[in-house]
């Protein structure tokens, strides 16, 4: 029972945030103090967002190691530009329709246990079964509360792979640049085939944490800040125009510009 | 006058390695953290502390309040712009591989993406000036005395 | 089918075009400019749309992958008739509102805000094309909020005539903001349940899904939209928003935004959930409910009401009572019926609206008061008010009547918690009281005699009078000519209704 409140926490956060906020807005009738509680109900939604791109464990969605050179060495990686136009065209640009995990997580999790400890070469074979990268890493970490939940980084790595590998006589170490060729890409696709090859050269030494949420939730934050710059500059242009920004004053006020008599009625807004 | 020398010395130093700071946050967006959001906001800031220090007059002068709505337009033009050529040049709306489709590094993605984080960058911190000059502007300044 | 180049893009070009004209008029001189600017860009979007609904009714829907990455990971525009008809619609009424705002935000915006007021309406367009285009439901909060704030600011800037427009704002960004928050929470349950963003992959994944988790995405996102909307109990934004904007943006909003919200509203209903999901019975029950309650309570608040602008806006938030009606029945009949109606009810409201916009441009005010013998100080406007009033009510030879009576039509074939016959007796009520307040409307205006010492004033200027009777000339002839509208409407809401069935899963 505790322990079913406790590893949930994120969401009592969240829920706890949410209800504070909202609550400041309806309750206070101080106008910038609305705008306040309209801010703090918004951050319980990002708080919301992010925790659930969380995986325990999880990294940053950045390559890390294992790509000798980086990006300084892009432009003469030329053995491994067939596996990154393969990467590129048979992975992310078709139809994708099969590169997500979610409820099929359950079903792909034996699988995937067995291939989180496996070496490349054995990643290669397995390239048929197209396990799901993301259902590894949430299955291997099963703490997590979302983690039954299924949110996933929507990608496919054992197609992805079969991309990459697809000249099959590129050695080892050409990986990882099959990988860095393809990873320009701004949209999930870019983060799942790096992400994805990355998996495929380091195994299970690398999880990343699901980047699309916290993606999504940058651009809410964009909308977040425009709203309450909005906001506050028509409490601004509120406070120019009647001189206060007390809710229950500026309704006075308009009751008195709609009935041409004072009265401290309750007029609909 | 001198009752805030040091914060505005302070400012003075910290002025130049914001801006750089912005110019890295960036440039770099499309390998690692940043972008044009972050990148706009830090650019931004470097401003919003020079008017922290210096009022808002002194900031005006070093950028005035005209140019940002050009600065705002021409953001969002880089942004669609982008998106324009790639249509003019035979692809979808914003697919960057037509820029460069002989490049086997996909190099098209990354001018693309570049491209289009800068105006990003531009409209993001001409829109976050903006709004500060505006609500900067509506109250008195505050004078030296009265710090 | 006419080949065309450039004819792939068609499905992005409607968003995209006023997206790269908007920030082209920020930098504009005030005046005329941006005026010409932004009448330019709506003609063309409006082409376009059209050209695209074209498309679609003769080829079958399309799709656009933006970027080149197709779905589920990249983001989509399907395009099928339910979209194309409502773009249509949008872009067709930013074709003419247009035109017709220069004198009326001549007299109401300064001078030196004209071109930003011109920018937002651009922007606004953008915004509601981009939501009914999408097939991304994270990429319809986008355009959502993008169309969303920019209206915030248009109905501020009704300040300069009226100091209540900036209230009317705060209270509209307030509950707006809200709703959209709700959405973005209902958004992040789904993606937690399906791990995919895309409409069409959520329909598929969620199929067979009937657990909290997606019960309470789908409440909260039917309460985020709800409140986008003004579905009766979240209305409250709604009259004063629409009462103290300026006229233009007013006529503008009337006829589009609410209605890319319903379309927004069925397309999670019948697509994104499908009718397999066993809780949509309750929504569905409840728009019922609301829908009738809507009809009646908004419609009577509107008879007392002295200003007519606010008259008008409550009656806007009892047709979207018709229209969440149309959606309860859960039939081919009744969707028709809401699509009909989301399109009549657009052309009706925007003719009404320009008509009040004229008359605040001549008289200053739009008090009920300032109607007072308007037949023969102006009586352009008021036959083109009247003509407009009696297609509100459903009076043929107008638009007004096509949708009764489907919707009639479609509730004699239901099955819901209200027998049929009450509910066709219900919405032949709520028409009465229709008849009243727009009775109370034309019989100030024509029965009634000019105040003594009124000054004499001419009618208004061509450019608003062609643009109002070319929408007062439609609501008849859409009366007459029924293949757009109706013929449209049911091949979408067939479209739709199968999307659940089975039907190749296509929308």
């Amino acid at each position: 029972m505790w322990e079913f409140i406790l590893e949930r926490y994120n969401y009592w956060i969240v829920i706890t945030l949410m209800m504070t906020g909202l609550y400041i807005v309806f309750s206070r009738g101080n106008l910038v103090k609305t705008i306040i509680g309209l801010n703090v109900f918004q951050t319980s939604v990002f708080i919301f967002y992010i925790t659930i791109g969380k995986i325990a464990g999880g990294t940053a969605p950045i390559l890390m190691g294992g790509h000798g050179g980086g990006h300084d060495g892009q432009g003469d990686h030329t053995s491994a530009t067939h596996g990154a136009d393969a990467a590129h065209d048979v992975s992310v640009k078709p139809t994708l329709d099969d590169l997500r995990a979610g409820s099929d997580a359950a079903e792909a999790a034996g699988e995937v246990e067995a291939h989180s400890h496996n070496d490349l070469a054995a990643a290669m074979k397995g390239v048929e079964q197209q396990p799901a990268y993301e259902t590894q890493s949430l299955h291997s970490l099963p703490d997590m509360a979302q983690a039954a939940q299924g949110n996933s980084i929507l990608a496919d790595p054992g197609e992805a792979a079969e991309a990459v590998l697809t000249p099959r006589d590129q050695g080892l170490h050409d990986m990882p640049e099959a990988g860095l060729g393809a990873d320009g890409h701004e949209t999930l696709g870019h983060e799942a085939v790096t992400s994805v090859t990355d998996a495929a050269a380091h195994a299970a030494d690398i999880i990343y944490t699901n980047p699309l949420p916290h993606v999504l939730i940058l651009t809410a934050i964009v909308v977040g800040v425009a709203t309450t710059a909005v906001g506050l500059a028509l409490a601004v242009r509120i406070q120019e125009a009647y001189g206060t920004i007390e809710e229950d004053e500026l309704e006075a006020e308009d009751y008195e510009a709609e009935f041409g008599e004072r009265l401290a009625g309750s007029e609909a807004r | 006058m001198m009752g805030h020398l040091i914060l505005r010395v302070t400012i003075k130093i910290l002025f130049a390695p914001i801006i750089l700071f912005a110019l890295y946050v960036q440039f770099h967006g499309d390998y690692g953290p940043g972008g044009g959001f972050q990148a706009g906001v830090i650019f931004a800031v470097a401003f919003i502390l020079h008017v922290l220090g210096f009022g808002l007059e002194e900031t005006k002068k070093v950028l005035p309040p005209k140019v940002l709505p050009w600065l705002m337009a021409m953001g969002v033009l880089f942004y669609a712009g982008t998106g324009l050529l790639t249509l003019f040049l035979g692809g979808n709306y914003l697919d960057y591989d037509v820029i460069q489709p002989t490049s086997h590094h996909h190099a098209g993605q990354h001018i693309g993406i570049l491209l289009v984080e800068f105006g990003v960058g531009l409209a993001v911190a001409s829109t976050m000036l903006t709004i500060f000059y505006h609500f900067a502007g509506r109250v008195p300044e505050i004078s030296d005395e009265d710090w | 089918m006419i080949h065309f180049p450039g004819l792939e893009h068609l499905p992005a070009l409607p968003v995209i075009i006023p997206l790269i004209a908007a920030p082209f008029t920020i930098v504009m001189r005030p005046g005329r400019t941006p005026w010409l600017w932004a009448t330019l860009v709506s003609w063309v979007t409006f082409a376009c749309t059209l050209l695209l609904l074209e498309v679609v009714w003769h080829g079958g829907p399309t799709e656009y992958k933006m970027g080149g990455w197709a779905a589920p990971l990249g983001i989509t525009y399907y395009i099928d008739l339910a979209n194309a008809l409502v773009m249509m619609l949008v872009a067709a009424m930013a074709a003419v509102v247009f035109p017709y705002a220069y004198f009326s935000v001549k007299s109401e915006i300064a001078r030196a805000q004209s071109p930003a007021f011109y920018t937002a309406m651009i922007i606004c367009l953008t915004g509601l094309l981009g939501v009914a285009a999408t097939g991304d439901a994270f990429n319809v909060f986008v355009f959502l909020e993008i169309s969303s704030l920019s209206t915030y600011a248009l109905v501020a800037m009704g300040a300069r005539r009226d100091r209540r427009a900036l209230t009317a704002a705060f209270n509209y960004l307030v509950m707006g903001t809200i709703g959209a928050t709700f959405y973005v929470i209902g958004l992040g349950l789904l993606y937690q349940a399906t791990g995919t963003l895309n409409m069409l992959d959520l329909h598929e994944r969620l199929a067979g899904q009937d657990n909290k988790v997606v019960e309470a995405g789908f409440a909260f996102i039917v309460t985020g939209i709800g409140l986008k909307l003004a579905m009766v109990p979240l209305h409250l934004w709604l009259p004063n928003a629409y009462g103290f904007a300026p006229s233009a943006v007013t006529a503008f909003l009337a006829a589009t935004a609410t209605k890319v919200q319903i379309y927004l509203m069925v397309r999670f209903i019948y697509t994104v959930f499908g009718f397999e999901f066993p809780f949509l019975e309750v929504a569905l029950n409840a728009f019922l409910i609301l829908g009738i309650v809507g009809m009646f309570y908004a419609s009577f608040v509107a008879v007392f009401r002295d200003n007519v602008k606010q008259m008008l806006a409550y009656s806007s938030v009892a047709q979207i009572g018709y229209m969440l009606l149309g959606i309860s029945f859960g039939t081919v009949d009744g969707l028709t019926a809401s699509f009909v109606h989301i399109f009549n009810h657009a052309l009706i409201k925007a003719a009404l609206f320009m008509g009040v916009g004229c008359v605040v441009l001549r008289i200053g005010s739009s008090q009920l008061t300032a109607f007072r013998g308007l037949a023969r100080r102006m009586p352009w406007t008021t036959w083109a008010l009247v003509l407009s009033g009696l297609s509100l009510i459903g009076v043929p030879p107008t638009v007004g009547f096509i949708s009764k009576f489907k919707l009639m039509e479609a509730a004699f074939q239901t099955t819901t918690l209200i027998p049929p016959l009450l509910v066709v007796l219900l919405i032949g009520a709520s028409s009465l009281l229709a008849a009243v307040y727009v009775g109370r409307l034309i019989y100030t205006m024509v029965l009634e005699q000019p105040p003594e010492n009124a000054p004499a004033i001419k009618e208004a200027p061509h450019a608003m009078r062609v643009a109002l009777w070319i929408m007062v000339i439609a609501n008849i002839y859409f009366f007459f000519f029924t293949d757009l509208t109706v013929g449209v409407a049911t091949q979408a809401a067939e479209a739709l209704m199968c999307s659940q069935a089975g039907c190749g899963g296509a929308y």
